[in-house]
């Protein structure tokens, strides 16, 4: 495990120090990276279903925005309250933001794939404007800073915790994987087969919804691996999402760790955040995606 | 039976269906034909509750349109829609099995494994049937959504103009599989056709709707003539019957 203190193996059989370490720093660093990374792959690829195109992913489509927008509403209105009611007002905005998007996508013609990541980025870009501009009137920016981009460097044992609940709200998705998987087929084909279409889009929303808010609120935004990721996969072994979204959750969290551990070596002892070094190769291979992908109906 | 009664629709401010009458009966191919914008695929959405039916009645053997739950529904009449357009990536069994989702919900059990093969080899899908559905030919693709609707198990099949984008192989092939169902498996199918030759060739009954209203009804031999394309189509062509099924010279 690398970090700014050096800690071997040896000293973790023998230094009290060194153990400390390992469990309230090192440790929840590792889970944190595993479990947002998971999460926000599953996330990604069920956003890609529920928007009926490949090219969004909930932290550049708003979703990140939205999160932080209710964290920064929570600390500005109601600085008083609970943590956990704040992450509900973060859970609330994200909701609301990802069912504006889909409600804006819903009449784009499928024929034209690109429009809608473009209107996602445009949509983002929106909601990060407010963002930007409810901080700098509350005189907060520094604060924002921490939520729109993601790193792990504040992670020690007791301030991760809630990404367990993002991993458990992307982990139950995996019990309606299969009537996803339906909605792909499109909403009218989907009613036909007696599917509930506004339920289980509700949940599928609910739960991007949470997920993405918990892994804002308690890391920052980690863009590109809920894009990366599920294109790779569903690249390989299809959508039907009983088999993808376990083997995204893994990738993702592979990914997000490698990301870190990359971030830390680079510039020893400093640090790059993970959002930095995942954003910048997750932009790569999607950029390698996009130019080697046949165009298909 | 599926019995259209007084059915009225309009989409925004502009009516579609004025006052649709109709009685669908068990068995055979019914074929509705119509120009553009007469209201055909807005009626069968309404028979398939996929637009909200707003005034009339439409009944299904013994289920009440609005009134029935969708999965129940689903177990009696199959809709494959216009678009078949699917972002996600799917191989062709998997797509297939879908049509067993009314039934099991999510825990598909032997039974529903067993027709699923049977649906594919049915279709002549089993050779492709591992393949993604972005990888098999157009042809192949639209098999594959009739090979889901049939898995479903329903008695009656709807489907919005399934010929489009084929060439003549594969939509000739389609229709003859439908009939065959028809024949064989005693399905109820309706379907809408933009070609008035493949409807008077295959079909046993023909409706043909104009502006939203039904213009002419029967079989094929009664109702396709130069007065139908004239009235209801708005050319003049001629009609030859071959085979006792008249065909559009055109």
């Amino acid at each position: 495990m690398t970090g700014a203190v050096p800690v071997t193996l040896r000293d973790l059989l023998t230094d009290p120090e060194g153990q400390k370490l390992l469990v309230v720093s090192r440790i929840p660093r590792t889970l944190a990276a595993l479990l947002a990374g998971g999460a926000l792959a599953v996330c990604g690829q069920i956003m890609q279903i529920l928007a009926r195109n490949r090219f969004v992913e909930p932290m550049t489509a708003g979703a990140g925005q939205s999160a932080a927008l209710g964290i920064l509403i929570a600390a500005l209105l109601f600085p008083a309250t609970a943590i956990w009611a704040k992450m509900g007002i973060a859970a609330l905005t994200t909701l609301i933001g990802t069912a504006g998007l889909m409600l804006l996508i819903r009449p784009l013609p499928p024929t034209q794939p690109l429009l809608v990541p473009l209107v996602a980025l445009v949509y983002g870009g929106v909601i990060g404007a407010f963002v930007t501009y409810f901080a700098y009137q509350g005189d907060m920016m520094q604060f924002i800073g921490t939520w729109l981009t993601g790193e792990l460097s504040g992670v020690l044992q007791g301030r991760y915790e809630l990404l367990w609940v993002a991993a458990i709200s992307a982990g139950v998705t995996w019990f309606i994987a299969d009537r996803i998987t339906v909605l792909s087929l499109g909403e009218d084909a989907a009613r036909g087969l007696g599917l509930n279409v506004g339920l289980v889009s509700a949940a599928g929303l609910g739960a991007i919804s949470i997920t993405t808010a918990m892994v804002v609120v308690t890391l920052g935004a980690i863009p590109f691996v809920g894009l990366v990721i599920p294109n790779i996969v569903a690249r390989r072994m299809g959508d039907n999402l009983r088999r993808a979204l376990p083997v995204a959750a893994f990738s993702g969290a592979a990914l997000v760790l490698a990301g870190d551990i990359l971030g830390r070596i680079l510039r020893a002892p400093f640090e790059i955040p993970v959002a930095t070094v995942v954003g910048l190769a997750g932009a790569l291979v999607f950029l390698i995606l996009l130019y080697s992908e046949p165009r298909h109906g | 039976m599926i019995r259209i009664r007084d059915v009225h629709h309009a989409i925004g401010k502009a009516r579609i269906l004025h006052g649709i009458d109709l009685d669908i009966p068990k068995g055979g191919i019914t074929a509705l034909i119509g120009p553009n914008g007469a209201g055909k695929s807005t009626l069968l959405s309404l028979v398939a509750r996929l637009a909200p039916l707003k005034q009339g009645e439409i009944t299904v053997e013994t289920l009440k349109i609005g009134a029935c739950s969708d999965r129940d529904l689903a177990k009696v009449l199959a809709i494959m829609a216009q678009s078949t357009h699917v972002s996600a990536r799917l191989r062709v069994r998997e797509l297939v099995s879908f049509g067993r989702y009314p039934w099991h919900q999510g825990r598909p059990g032997a039974q529903d494994r067993a027709l699923i093969e049977a649906a594919l080899e049915r279709f002549g899908l089993l050779p492709i049937a591992d393949r993604f559905l972005d990888e098999v030919s157009g042809g192949q693709r639209q098999r594959a959504f009739v090979a889901m609707a049939f898995a479903q198990d329903t008695d009656y099949l709807l489907l919005d103009e399934p010929l489009n984008n084929l060439d003549i192989a594969g939509a000739r092939s389609l229709m003859r599989l439908l009939r065959e169902m028809a024949d064989k498996d005693g399905k109820t199918i309706v379907i809408v056709l933009h070609d008035i030759n493949y409807a008077s060739a295959f079909a046993d009954r023909i409706v043909a709707l104009k502006d939203g209203r039904v213009a002419a009804q029967g079989t094929p031999a009664q109702i396709v003539d130069t007065a139908l394309l004239r009235d209801v189509f708005g050319t003049d062509a001629e009609v030859s019957v071959i085979g006792g099924r008249p065909q559009v010279l055109v």
